[in-house]
């Protein structure tokens, strides 16, 4: 479009995505300097776009960091939360492709119904106490399963994949079905291989999700040893509970925000560590859910 | 289908296929052709079944007077009294308005923010920078929600927080304590939303802007027609079909607003504005241990969340020929 440079419009449009730009970078901004300044500078409040370790002292610490990692009550957390994400991938995606795979094809029986079935999970369900004491009767409540289970089948996520495998060529799989493969084996050996692009997304999209669980190991966890990282963030930073965190407070060695904004940074790192690489699979996700949505 | 599957089997060789016999009833038949594919869906089915259905058919207990101790099967029916102890709950109505506004006003404010960030991005000539401005803002997306309310807690945190020094330094604003202040729970819960989701909400707009073709707006330039006017009638319309299928998908959820958000957002001094049904129902239900009375209040809101749905779809099927299903 024909537009000039520096006129009205442009300086509007650079502005406000310049302010958008700064609103979104800010604040991670500000996390990493207060977490990375000595603890006298952020607790005279002098942190705002860099670290400091002096007066006026430009420069880095890791002390916070080293505190908090040596406190079991995080690298525990950062344990169960690395585990349920691992097996709570693993599960979904398998929960998902077999279901999403056999779906897609009308010859399975009860095809039909099981997709109304799950067209009605999208508008309607049980609820959060139903739910809490379905997973009470099936005696999962404390364990593993309560996280990764629930979660592993969700209609959004099924029918985002069974559009994907209802285009895989059916002359393949035919040809795979003279060489003697039956339906297990053709979707293990011929559509699998070529659909990395959207286990990878889904898988990623799962795997975010259980990352930032914090609803189900509120309700279903109450075993403190059990904790994702996710329920210590709220009692640290949203509770200001400090048990646990012996020679924090007490000792004032520690600002209490440092300790707080190095612990949220902890447990975002490895998402932003990834998030460029993956980015396209993330947008791409987006995208192959609303063609069909 | 079916006759394709026949030609399939007629051409198959016999050995591969010793499970279909000719006499065997039609379902019968169809079932064993399909077996290895319900084996495949069984593991879906055994999820939806219990996390789903199970769940589904324990709402009825809401007619229940449940007791943990005796169990499903012996509990009394009590039929309606737990919603009638809902609808006599002293803050019953200031229960529904919170759920209600705070739905409304998010949506009012939330919706056409992602939209509006769209048109914005969509005119930036230059790929990096536009590029650059969209991989920063999806970021937040990928936060939880505890880090995010984590995060504007500690800002707005009265002493020592980033935005009440800011302001009290430069706008001589003393005792700043908004957190714990009803008024302005609705203004916070909205703000945390819209920074987490604008930007990634924004992708579906911007794929629907990518589908306009550039000569409409060269024949309108053309045409004497400003920006306000080429914004108006060619861009708009373009993306009208996404955007009422974006707001359908949210008035079906206006009733069900984001639950952990305004939990970890509230305190017992803002529960005026920031006690929605679906944070009551946790506080009554399972942390009170009323399981009945909880599942109750739940299954009333659900209704209404799927009343509005129905509603919605409707009224944009006649208007507009948009519709859901």
């Amino acid at each position: 479009m024909v537009e000039k440079k520096f006129g009205f419009w442009w300086i509007v449009r650079c502005i406000t995505l310049w302010f958008v730009v700064f609103i979104m970078v800010f604040p991670f901004l500000h996390m990493v300097s207060v977490s990375l300044s000595s603890n006298l500078m952020v607790m005279q409040n002098k942190i705002i776009f860099w670290p400091l370790i002096g007066k006026g002292q430009l420069g880095i610490t890791l002390d916070t960091y080293k505190f908090i990692l040596s406190k079991p009550l995080i690298y525990i957390a950062y344990k169960n939360t690395i585990t349920y994400v691992v097996v709570g991938t693993v599960v979904a995606l398998f929960v998902l492709t077999t279901g999403a795979y056999a779906l897609s094809k009308k010859r399975c029986p009860g095809g039909k119904l099981f997709n109304i079935l799950i067209m009605i999970t999208m508008f309607f369900r049980g609820g959060m106490i139903p739910l809490f004491l379905a997973i009470k009767w099936l005696g999962m409540l404390d364990t593993i399963w309560a996280i990764v289970l629930p979660s592993a089948f969700s209609a959004w996520n099924v029918i985002i994949m069974r559009s994907f495998f209802s285009v895989f060529p059916a002359e393949i799989e035919e040809s795979g079905r003279l060489d003697g493969l039956n339906d297990i084996g053709i979707l293990w050996y011929l559509v699998l291989p070529t659909s990395t692009a959207i286990l990878a997304t889904i898988g990623l999209f799962v795997a975010v999700a259980q990352w930032n669980s914090f609803f189900a190991p509120l309700l279903y966890l109450s075993d403190e040893k059990k904790y994702p990282l996710q329920i210590i963030l709220r009692q640290l930073v949203l509770q200001s509970v400090m048990e646990g965190m012996e020679g924090a407070a007490s000792n004032t060695n520690f600002a209490e925000d440092s300790i707080k904004y190095s612990t949220i940074l902890v447990s975002i790192i490895p998402i932003i560590a990834v998030y460029p690489f993956l980015q396209k699979y993330f947008v791409k996700g987006v995208m192959i859910g609303s063609i069909k949505g | 289908m079916k006759t394709k599957n026949t030609a399939v089997v007629d051409e198959a060789p016999i050995e591969s296929l010793p499970a279909l016999n000719k006499r065997d009833p039609e379902w019968l038949r169809r079932f064993k052709d399909g077996k290895y594919l319900f084996i495949l869906v069984l593991p879906s089915i055994i999820c939806l079944a219990l996390f789903y259905y199970l769940p589904m058919y324990g709402i009825s207990i809401a007619f229940m007077d449940y007791k943990p101790f005796l169990g499903f099967i012996k509990s009394d029916w009590v039929w309606f009294e737990n919603f009638e102890r809902f609808f006599k709950y002293r803050f019953f109505w200031r229960t529904i308005k919170s759920t209600f506004l705070l739905s409304f006003w998010s949506l009012v404010w939330g919706f056409p923010a992602p939209i509006v960030f769209a048109l914005l991005l969509n005119e930036v000539t230059n790929t990096k920078f536009k590029k650059f401005v969209q991989t920063v803002s999806y970021m937040p997306h990928f936060y939880s929600t505890v880090v995010v309310v984590g995060l504007f807690t500690l800002f707005l945190a009265p002493t020592g927080g980033l935005i009440t020094r800011f302001l009290s330094t430069y706008f001589g604003v003393q005792n700043l304590n908004i957190l714990v202040d009803a008024k302005y729970f609705r203004t916070i819960y909205i703000l945390s939303e819209i920074w987490q989701g604008m930007g990634w909400g924004a992708i579906i707009y911007l794929a629907a802007l990518t589908n306009i073709d550039p000569q409409l707006y060269e024949a309108a330039v053309v045409d004497g027609a400003g920006k306000m006017r080429c914004m108006w009638n060619i861009t708009l319309p373009t993306i009208a079909p996404t955007i009422i299928t974006m707001l359908l998908l949210r008035m079906g959820q206006l009733f069900n607003v984001g639950f952990e958000r305004a939990f970890l957002l509230q305190t017992p001094s803002t529960y005026e504005t920031s006690d929605i049904i679906s944070t009551y129902v946790y506080r009554r239900g399972l942390q009170a241990n009323d399981f009945s009375y909880g599942t109750a209040v739940d299954l009333f809101n659900s209704i209404i969340c799927l009343i509005l749905l129905v509603v919605s779809n409707t009224v944009s099927k006649r208007v507009s020929e948009t519709s859901l299903w």
